[in-house]
């Protein structure tokens, strides 16, 4: 608990008139938490599928917990002291970034070798263990548990820093932080149960959907709040990313799953778009999760976490304002590029490429001004494998950043649409630049977070760098490889203007590039199974920092 | 003519030059003269509070540096 400091006798007045009004708060939580677990049981019991069965027996559990939870606290003596930043629920961030990046690489293995080896889609569980029901559970556990616990973990921690104030709204980050796992075990059991509503990246179901927008929109006013407090005159600008990715996030969500339930019983629901609308919706909101959740909060990681490691400000931080108004004012407009020849009108299909070529400068602007952090630096690169990892996932975003607008131009489009290369595209953006620097990011965070004098292994670390590296490399060449072979294949055509392949001579012709690929994947997530032990044994075995500050950080 | 037509002709032209002239607006303003010193202080901004919030009588720029 926290330890008591002398200025806290002259807050005991106002805490005791303070109390009152905290129990009636209590109150309020308890009875809403026992409805919610009442209303629960009773959808267990009418539930029309077993997604939703599940889902509402999970939802009793959380609630039946947190009441006793919010019970047995209601006693305790309260103290916290405002001049501390709120780091425990960064440290739970940490934490969370960790096991869910390693769950999310081992099932993005499993699924890797069941497509390579068809015999691994157990039979006798009901389609349960099926590639169809584990891919959703890979996609959203490394994007939304990995890179979401990641981000609202490095944004509480990045927004306290910068605006020189504690968390806003006291416990409401940890509503965040419990929430969003709640919204993860959801939606993993609801996946493999086969809860889905068939939106790539935005699967989740209905009510999922409703509290994701009650977290999202707490994890808007716990950020929001705390610049509201800050005591810095300026804005710091990585925290102006970490606010476009929340607000534009929520907006997308909202839009792409307005839905109508066919029973609040039932796991299904109706979109409220049809045909080519509902596509594109669904592209305006898949390809701007790429640009402000996958991108911009990334950034927001990027411009802090880098100048912080290499111990120098940004390179130009007029170019990191133009990278970010023009990232904002481009990225919207690039979805259409994921419906070239489809129903979609031609004019927006060009649209949508024109804007994808010219993202092409804000993204290398981007890149530049991070990796030009380092100049007078260099040496760093050398000495510090976390400024190594940080740097090799800024040029994967660079060389991401290439190969989307060049795939998104037509004439390659209709060559690489629908093949591994696009598979191969995500993943070097994905493992190479968010995967990357995350993992940056927790070997800073760690001895931070936990007051340690530095990590227990720099060898480790670059362990987990090049089996990291090596492994992407396995995994994006691969996919060129098949990606583009299986383009040709599907367009070739013999002198009568027969198509020579069938769609079964691809699958067989790809076998050895998906076994590599899932070889690039073991490699990946061995980094990472190494990363966890090195952080583990960083807060377990290093000595705490020599020279402490006056006080241990609160909670 | 109907909302389609009405939304896409005014989409390409008077929004779109709104938006351009407000990107470019935004743009200027960060070359404004006296920019310089205050973008050199927020990117160093990062380079204070680590342990702790400011106090409530200290500002920004007379922090000490913890760097």
């Amino acid at each position: 608990m926290v330890e008591k400091r002398p200025d806290d006798s002259q807050r005991c007045g106002a805490d005791r008139a303070k109390t009152k009004g905290r129990k009636m708060w209590d109150y309020v939580k308890l009875v809403v938490l026992g409805a919610v677990a009442v209303f629960a049981a009773i959808g267990a019991q009418y539930a029309h599928d077993l997604a939703y069965m599940v889902n509402a027996i999970v939802v009793m559990l959380a609630a039946a917990i947190t009441f006793v939870v919010v019970l047995r606290g209601m006693y305790e003596p309260v103290s916290v002291d405002p001049n501390t930043y709120n780091d425990g629920v960064v440290r739970a961030g940490a934490i969370a970034t960790a096991f869910w990046g390693v769950v999310g690489f081992l099932v993005g293995v499993i699924i890797a070798f069941q497509l390579a080896f068809p015999a691994l889609n157990i039979p006798g569980v009901d389609g349960i263990l099926n590639f169809g029901r584990l891919r959703p559970l890979h996609t959203s556990a490394v994007i939304f548990a990995f890179g979401g616990n990641g981000l609202i973990m490095s944004a509480f921690y990045v927004v306290q820093r910068t605006s020189a104030a504690r968390l806003w709204g006291g416990n409401l980050g940890w509503f965040v932080f419990w929430g969003w796992q709640l919204m993860i075990v959801l939606a993993a059991t609801s996946y493999v149960l086969g809860g889905t509503q068939s939106k790539e990246y935005a699967e989740t179901v209905w009510y999922i959907d409703w509290w994701i927008v009650v977290v999202w929109l707490a994890f808007l006013a716990v950020f929001l709040g705390t610049l509201i407090n800050r005591k810095e005159p300026h804005i710091y600008v990585a925290n102006w990313f970490y606010l476009s990715f929340i607000v534009t996030v929520a907006m997308l969500h909202v839009v792409n799953n307005l839905a109508v339930p066919v029973s609040l019983f039932s796991s299904k629901s109706v979109s409220a778009f049809g045909g080519v609308q509902d596509a594109m919706t669904q592209w305006w909101y898949g390809h701007n999760a790429v640009g402000f959740f996958l991108t911009a909060g990334f950034l927001g990681m990027m411009y802090y976490f880098v100048p912080k490691q290499a111990e120098r400000p940004v390179y130009s931080y007029k170019l990191s304002i133009i990278h970010f108004w023009a990232l904002i004012f481009l990225y919207i407009w690039a979805g259409p590029h994921h419906l070239h020849y489809t129903a979609l009108p031609e004019w927006a299909a060009t649209l949508g490429m024109v804007f994808s070529i010219m993202l092409w400068m804000p993204s290398w602007g981007g890149m530049i001004n991070g990796l030009m952090t380092l100049s007078g630096a260099w040496d760093k690169l050398r000495t510090d494998p976390i400024i190594r990892m940080m740097v090799v996932s800024i040029g994967f975003y660079g060389m991401s950043t290439f190969e989307g607008p060049m795939m998104s131009i037509k004439a390659v489009n209709s060559l690489s649409h629908y093949t591994d290369w696009t598979i191969g595209h995500v993943h070097s953006g994905a493992l190479g630049w968010n995967g990357m620097i995350t993992f940056g990011a927790l070997y800073f965070l760690t001895p931070r977070l936990w007051n340690r004098d530095g990590l227990y292994s720099l060898r480790l670390v670059s362990w987990h760098f090049w089996l990291a590296t090596i492994g992407i490399v396995l995994y994006a060449a691969s996919m060129w490889v098949t990606g583009i072979m299986e383009g040709l294949m599907w367009r070739e055509v013999d002198a009568n203007g027969f198509l020579v392949n069938a769609f079964a001579d691809t699958v067989s012709a790809k076998f050895p590039m998906y076994v590599v690929r899932g070889l690039g994947g073991v490699m990946f997530l061995t980094g990472a199974l190494i990363m966890c032990y090195n952080l583990w044994m960083t807060v377990r075995a290093q000595p705490a920092k020599a020279v402490s500050p006056a006080a241990v950080p609160a909670e | 003519m109907d909302t389609y037509s009405f939304l896409r002709q005014f989409a390409d032209s008077w929004m779109l030059l709104l938006m351009t002239v407000l990107f470019l607006g935004v743009v200027a303003y960060a070359f404004r003269p006296g920019s310089r010193k205050l973008q050199d202080e927020a990117a160093n901004s990062i380079f204070r509070n680590d342990q702790r919030p400011a106090g409530p009588a200290e500002e920004s720029s007379r922090n000490i540096k913890e760097a």
